[in-house]
């Protein structure tokens, strides 16, 4: 379980305090391949690991792809790290987004903030292979204009087939020409058919909390919402112990749990 | 409220077979062959174990405790000594024979040796971003004398937990692998044991190599010994050993009866639901008043297994090293997202942990995380006892809030 | 060709109401259409009417002494813009401003609590309606007020 050396092949900005960092092994053999939802313990030199989301292309093995907020000594460390300077990475971990259980179905895709990145490597996969999947709706929010990730993206999945792509911030600028107001105030707009859909949500608890209600009032059951949760991690391999949830350990049992598994654990303060 | 069955992984073996203490259990023992060694031997069971190159652990006393120690000779064990223990106490006394096991057990448990509280993972340099895997198994496998059921039991619980779940540690292999194992049977009880209500004493009846029970009386300083293993009988065939009169077999087994009396006990029936259901328990705001968040109890259960890891470099920044360290949900930072803590407060901690070792290890590994071993009321220093909290959330299930 | 009748009951705001509450409705009825960028209503003004949108998007608009006008909600086809015509002393709080070109159906304010003061059972059926368009409001503005994406 040591810390594979990789290589910081690109490193770009998407908003004022969140960067993509593109990633490969040092020795040009294949990267680890992964599942939508998986993620690694991203390592830099001297100053510690960290838990992060792939938020790459599964189709694409010779890279792996992180979208990492810089809010703390350890992220700040991770973002500034140079094109061409070397990253230690162990997994993937985790099990990941149901993305063969919704082949056949619509899927309905709720992201808050960063959570987006998360998601992102479900869409692409859904993506590329457009047939095997239904409808997709993407819901997704963030505070601000500035704050939207995948800007270019967003616009070029709605433009695809039998796909739509709703976007909102909870605070517009006055150049923002879009819908202000919280993700759940996207669904008025959104077309689900709840008795084929799978819906996946990321982002902060407390938005989670509320898009599941949302879901719910809109015919979903509890066996079609998976949610991605977070709890402190150190070793992403169900041993530190630190990421417990009631009986969970997020790094092995989730970081993606059914709202089934999650719902009685959500209302518990303090857990 | 059931969340998820986890069942054992293939080729497991559940720690809680259920043996209740039965005709049958005693009839089985009765089968194996009991024999009998005087006190001496031990000096020369010690040497048969060096003479196999195993680094020998033993009790001894230092700073005023039986503490856990490499045994040079049978002197180093604890002869005359007795313990006295209550919530929140712990003293030594001496008795006035030369008793060799005549206490209960110390605030260390086994897995210091096996799941060290300090460790280093790897190293690295930063010229070439080599990393390098710098653990090694040590030189000697161990010999543990000493063990008391509870902790064989403890020792099985971390074994399923660090070795037959999704990733195995290899620290854990590594320092556990063939493990020689002295069970010493309880003849007494303390007033914090309650391994008799969790099923994991005061005997035990499989995975060691040895079992000691110690007489004193009617004859001279001797162990009735009993193998259970291959390894365990060529050992014994190196020491001194007749086969044990009747009179000694029932004298052991009066010993077991006795300890069998215990002042304290948990009713499992149910209790996983119990604690799921009470989280909103008025009870746990009661106990964090009490509460220290010392994380006492998390140091010296033998079960509990929760580390961190901490990165180092040297000054130059060339040299960086991640060590892992013993770690306890009583902290603050033990529950830290970016923005805060989960479990900001006592009283949710001690939940935690409660909750944990006596219901989602349930959900989890398959058996209880609790041994009954008594450590954690005897040091904990407002003496909270979850024996007695278990019984209290008991009687109020129904009145607390759900 | 489509009645105001029909464009009513077809609204998502008035789903499931029964027709003889239509009728005395459609009377206060009028279709209207707003060029974008055009101020529909202004904090602090007379509320004498509210929108049932049938396309286009609406901005409700505030703004302070000295920081630039923030957009604090937008509401699109199928929504409802307009409660304070319902409630004493029947002011707008906001300013409205379209940021497309929007078509609507506007419902006159005087005419409609008229109505509702004559006919109690009409009365409150629009008062269900607006009770559970608020509560949707305020758990999302109270969601809002979270600022669940800010850096802690």
């Amino acid at each position: 379980m040591l810390p594979q050396a990789f290589q910081v092949r690109a490193a770009g900005k998407e908003t004022p305090d969140t960067f993509t960092l593109t990633l490969a092994p040092h020795n040009g053999d294949h990267a680890n391949s992964f599942e939508p939802g998986q993620f690694s313990m991203l390592w830099t030199f001297g100053v510690g690991e960290l838990p992060i989301s792939i938020s790459g292309d599964p189709t694409k093995e010779d890279r792996l792809v992180y979208t990492v907020r810089s809010v703390g000594k350890a992220t700040h460390a991770l973002v500034s790290q140079q094109v061409g300077s070397s990253v230690g990475v162990r997994g993937p971990y985790g099990v990941g987004w149901p993305v063969e259980a919704a082949r056949g179905q619509d899927l309905i895709i709720v992201a808050g903030g960063i959570g987006l990145a998360p998601l992102r490597p479900v869409i692409y996969k859904v993506l590329a292979e457009r047939e095997s999947y239904g409808r997709l709706v993407l819901l997704y929010g963030a505070r601000n204009p500035r704050d939207l990730l995948y800007r270019k993206e967003l616009v070029a999945w709605s433009r695809t087939r039998d796909t739509q792509v709703l976007v909102t911030v909870d605070y517009g600028g006055l150049s923002w020409r879009g819908h202000v107001g919280v993700v759940t105030t996207l669904f008025k707009f959104a077309r689900i058919h709840p008795e084929r859909s799978l819906a996946m949500i990321c982002g902060p608890e407390i938005m989670m909390r509320f898009v599941t209600r949302e879901l719910e009032t809109q015919g979903l059951t509890r066996d079609r919402i998976y949610l991605s949760m977070e709890r402190n991690m150190k070793c992403g391999v169900g041993l530190c112990g630190h990421c417990q949830y009631g009986p969970y350990f997020i790094c092995k049992d989730g970081p993606v749990f059914t709202y089934r598994q999650m719902q009685p654990l959500l209302e518990k303060y303090e857990l | 409220m059931v969340l998820r069955a986890n069942e054992a992984p293939q080729g497991a073996s559940l720690l809680r077979v259920d043996r209740s203490w039965s005709w049958e259990g005693w009839h089985r023992l009765a089968e194996k062959q009991q024999l009998v060694v005087e006190a001496d031997q031990l000096q020369k069971l010690i040497e048969a174990l060096g003479a196999r190159d195993f680094e020998v652990i033993g009790p001894t006393v230092r700073d005023g405790a039986i503490t856990l120690g490499q045994l040079q000779s049978a002197k180093d064990l604890p002869a005359g000594w007795t313990d006295e223990q209550q919530p929140g106490r712990y003293r030594l006394q001496k008795r006035d024979d030369g008793a060799l096991f005549a206490y209960g057990v110390g605030p260390q448990s086994w897995k210091q040796y096996f799941y060290p509280p300090h460790i280093e993972l790897w190293s690295s340099e930063a010229q070439g971003f080599r990393i390098l895997n710098n653990h090694r198994a040590p030189a000697h496998a161990y010999a543990l004398i000493g063990v008391r059921p509870c902790e064989l039991a403890a020792i099985r619980i971390q074994d399923r937990v660090l070795l037959q779940d999704k990733y195995p540690d290899p620290i854990y292999a590594g320092r556990r692998a063939n493990a020689f194992i002295v069970v010493v049977q309880c003849t007494h009880a303390a007033p914090t044991c309650f391994c008799g209500s969790m099923q994991t004493g005061p005997q035990a009846y499989e995975g060691f190599d040895l079992a000691l029970t110690e007489l004193l009386n009617s004859g001279p300083h001797r162990f009735v010994v009993e193998s259970g293993s291959e390894r365990g009988s060529e050992v014994l065939a190196e020491m001194q050993a007749a086969p044990a009169s009747e009179q000694d077999v029932a004298a052991a087994e009066a010993g077991w009866t006795q300890a069998r009396e215990q002042a304290r006990s948990i009713d499992n029936n149910g209790l996983k639901e119990l604690l799921y259901k009470n989280f909103d328990s008025p009870r746990w705001e009661a106990i964090s008043a009490r509460c220290l968040s010392c994380a006492n109890c998390t140091m010296v259960c033998p079960t509990c297994f929760c580390t961190t890891v901490d990165d180092v470099s040297d000054l130059t920044g060339e040299h960086a090293e991640r060590w892992r360290h013993w770690d306890s949900c009583f902290t603050l930072s033990f529950s830290y997202i970016h923005g805060g803590s989960i479990r900001t407060s006592s009283k949710a901690r001690y939940r935690q942990w409660m909750t944990h070792k006596l219901a989602a290890w349930i959900d989890q590994f398959g058996t209880s995380g609790c041994v009954g071993c008594g450590r954690c009321i005897t040091w904990c220093p407002p003496g909270i006892d979850i024996t007695e909290e278990i019984h209290a959330l008991r009687e109020e299930n129904g009145h607390g809030n759900t | 060709m489509e009645t105001l009748e029909g464009i009513i009951a077809g609204h998502p705001f008035f789903e499931g109401l029964d027709p003889q509450y239509l009728a005395l409705m459609v009377g206060c009825a009028s279709n209207v259409r707003f060029n974008a960028n055009t101020y529909i209503f202004k904090e602090g003004g007379e509320a004498n009417e509210f929108f049932l949108i049938r396309a286009g998007k609406v901005a409700l608009e505030v703004f302070g002494a000295n920081r630039k006008p923030s957009i604090i909600e937008t509401l699109g086809e199928g929504e409802v813009l307009g409660w304070s015509w319902l409630i004493e002393p029947y002011i707008w709080k906001f300013h409205a401003r379209t940021m497309e070109m929007t078509r609507a159906i506007a419902l006159d304010a005087k005419c409609l609590r008229a109505k509702c003061e004559e006919n109690h059972d009409l009365g409150y059926e629009i008062m269900k309606r607006f009770a559970s368009l608020m509560q949707r409001r305020l758990e999302a503005t109270r969601f809002q007020l979270l600022d669940v994406y800010a850096a802690r």
